[in-house]
């Protein structure tokens, strides 16, 4: 009887994630993935009509639009990368008895909800807010320059938004660091700059690579940034996809958007985990 | 205290190059806004070729002082010297020494050969010449064919030689090791100590050897430093060591003493302890140690060199009465525990050489002898 319970214990454990992926993840996935093969519109309802259309005419009308959010998710996840490295590697090695609360004051902004942060980004970077207003009124930057509704705008509001999914695990895997091998460096001659760059470079990057599913997964695809900071020029997948589904209530269309996103970043994800996500590329890393 | 530790150095230059010399060598930490000292003064001059070891307990310095040879930590005061030259304040990744550290400190993300290759690399050595050097080297600590595997992929012992082969290969002037058998079981301890050994006679290299265990200390070493509390309380060979502690404390700490004490009844070349009735406790002066009539004096001695028996002992050796408290039969040896008449607890190893019986059971009255020239005096203050 105990052996029995004990067999099934682990099945038991996952049942309650089972379900809620099944309830949640799975169940909606395949409903969606029947939606974008449908035609039809909301007055006169939609029809399965295995209508692989949509999936080409998506890609053809808004190519452009993948290819800037995958630019933009790039962008911004090199932009994270600079900013949240160094201060991750501040923290773990110079934060002292401190480490927690610096940790915290970094995280501290996002506590507030991502909508308000952005948008009080837009007020600002606004033409006359307090940044722009005080350098225009006194001929510092020309009377035409604008931050608002510019690429810069984009990835800056989306750099700002995700760092702390690569502030978090650099930090941990720089945290992770054994400092009697980085003195072992030390000891085996190596300088300031060696004992970085074959030690604990190589030995954070598991925190790096982490960092950058995190980030640049969910920065491909959000549409709040391009909306509030980028103005109609700058409009990345997301936004074509909430306009298609929530204003046009093209539902088949935008579920066929959805899924080529899905499967660019899939096959995007799955490429760079075999090239970088491997021991070789440390050790290399190391020599 | 005796002489064969060595009189403070402070001018270095004129005598001959010593590897390694510390001279009033003192690091203190401040932490939680208190001052600990660590090391409290320490003089020591290590020989070019030397086996020396620092032996003591948890938490008297060891690691600090060795840590101030490799130049992690610079010396509150004092300076160390490096063959001759002053190295105080350079940084570790100039000097010309290598550590081997107690947890290996390996390289995780580097396999066997990188490893070992790192100070070379980092030194600007010609490629062809590392791929020799470190082969050799392996072959040395017995790792040749496992250059492709990751640390995590050896067991304890192969992790131990290749922190050895990455600090060796360097062909470093002195090498350090601290603790480096302390994770490995004590079979595979023993082995590598024989190993170690074989190595440093191969390689003719100076090793520094901290631990805190004083039968690795006395089979490996060619002079022993004894410290406590931050200060070397004795240093000398493993003989002098063992056969004469010098201090209290190293007589405790280093294998089983016998502790006999008492008030000095006459003094000369010997100093003659009051003792019970047809009792004779006496002990060289050596080194012109001089003691009072009168003062309280203590002695040690080692329990193989005591006696027992029933029948009183010859003339010429020191005799005293006790009660046996304990015989622990051993095989080759049987330790008996004697409580004197004085009231000191007395050891005494007896090799069962000729006899396959007790010489004495719990509750028998039994003599103690053993040879004057076998006791060392401790002064009251040491
Ligand atoms: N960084 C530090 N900050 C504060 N105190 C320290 C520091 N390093 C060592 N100490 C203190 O200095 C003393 C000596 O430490 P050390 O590490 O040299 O001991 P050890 O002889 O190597 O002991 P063990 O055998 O346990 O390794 C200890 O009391 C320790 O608490
Ligand atoms: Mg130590």
């Amino acid at each position: 009887m105990a052996a029995k319970s004990g067999r099934l214990a682990p099945y038991l454990m996952i049942l309650p994630s089972g379900l809620w992926l099944l309830a949640f993840f799975a169940i909606p996935l395949v409903l969606m993935v029947s939606l974008s093969l449908q035609t039809g519109n909301l007055v006169d309802g939609f029809q399965q009509t295995f209508h692989w259309r949509n999936y080409v005419d998506g890609l053809d009308t808004y190519g452009d639009k993948f290819v800037r959010s995958l630019w933009y998710g790039l962008l911004a996840t090199g932009a994270c990368i600079a900013l949240a490295y160094p201060a991750a590697y501040w923290i773990a090695f110079h934060g002292g008895r401190h480490k927690s609360t610096y940790l915290f004051l970094l995280l501290l902004p996002y506590f507030v909800s991502f909508v308000l942060r952005t948008v009080s980004w837009k007020l600002v970077l606004t033409d006359n807010g307090p940044i722009l207003g005080p350098l225009r009124d006194h001929g510092i930057v020309p009377d035409d320059f604008h931050i608002l509704d510019t690429a810069t705008a984009v990835v800056s509001g989306l750099t700002y938004n995700f760092l702390p999914f690569m502030v978090l695990p650099i930090y941990v895997a720089l945290e992770r660091v054994d400092h009697r091998v980085v003195e072992a460096a030390y000891d085996l001659y190596a300088s300031r700059l060696h004992a970085f760059t074959k030690v604990i470079l190589p030995l954070s990057l598991p925190g790096v690579f982490a960092g950058v599913i995190m980030t640049f997964v969910p920065i491909s695809a959000d549409y709040v940034n391009a909306e509030v900071l980028g103005g109609p020029q700058n409009t990345m997948i997301g936004n074509v996809i909430q306009s298609e589904y929530f204003g046009n209530s093209a539902y088949p269309v935008a579920s066929a958007l959805s899924f080529t996103l899905m499967a660019i970043l899939l096959i995007g994800i799955f490429v760079y985990a075999r090239t970088l996500g491997t021991k070789d590329v440390l050790e290399a890393a190391g020599r | 205290m005796t002489e064969t530790q060595s009189a403070p150095v402070r001018e270095a230059p004129e005598r001959a190059v010593a590897a390694i010399e510390l001279s009033g060598v003192e690091k203190s930490y401040v932490s939680h806004g208190e001052t600990v000292a660590a090391v409290r003064g320490v003089d020591l001059r290590i020989a070019e070729g030397e086996f020396f070891s620092l032996l003591g307990p948890s938490g008297c310095g060891k690691t600090t002082t060795m840590r101030m040879i490799a130049g992690f930590e610079d010396p509150t005061a004092g300076a160390v010297y490096l063959h001759g030259s002053d190295v105080t304040g350079v940084p570790a990744n100039k000097r010309d020494v290598n550590m081997v550290f107690q947890s290996y400190a390996l390289f995780p993300h580097m396999n066997v050969f990188e490893n070992v290759a790192f100070g070379l690399r980092r030194k600007g050595v010609p490629k062809d010449e590392i791929r020799s050097r470190v082969g050799a080297m392996l072959g040395v600590v017995d790792l040749a064919g496992r250059e492709k595997r990751r640390p995590a992929e050896l067991s304890g012992g192969q992790q131990q030689r290749v922190a050895l082969a990455r600090a060796l290969v360097n062909r470093p002037r002195a090498l350090l090791l601290d603790e480096p058998l302390g994770a490995l079981d004590l079979k595979l301890r023993q082995l590598m100590q024989v190993e170690l050994k074989r190595i440093q006679r191969e390689v003719g290299i100076t090793f520094v050897y901290v631990t805190h265990d004083q039968s690795e200390a006395l089979t490996m070493s060619d002079r022993i430093a004894v410290m406590n509390d931050g200060v070397i309380e004795q240093l000398g060979t493993p003989r002098e060591i063992y056969e004469r502690p010098a201090t209290r404390f190293v007589a405790g700490f280093i294998g089983t003493s016998n502790l006999l004490g008492g008030e000095v009844a006459g003094a000369g070349e010997r100093a003659v302890l009051a003792g019970g009735p047809d009792e004779r406790i006496e002990v060289p002066l050596r080194d012109g140690a001089a003691v009072a009539v009168g003062e309280r004096l203590e002695l040690t001695v080692r329990p193989e060199k005591i006696g027992i028996g029933l029948d009183r002992p010859d003339e010429g050796l020191c005799r005293v009465r006790g009660t046996v408290t304990e015989v622990v039969y051993l095989g080759t040896s049987t330790n008996y525990n004697v409580t004197t008449a004085a009231g000191a607890d007395v050891v005494v190893f007896l090799q069962n050489a000729t006899s396959a019986d007790d010489i004495a059971v719990r509750g028998d009255d039994v003599w103690l002898s053993w040879d004057p020239r076998h006791s060392y005096a401790i002064h009251p203050d040491a």
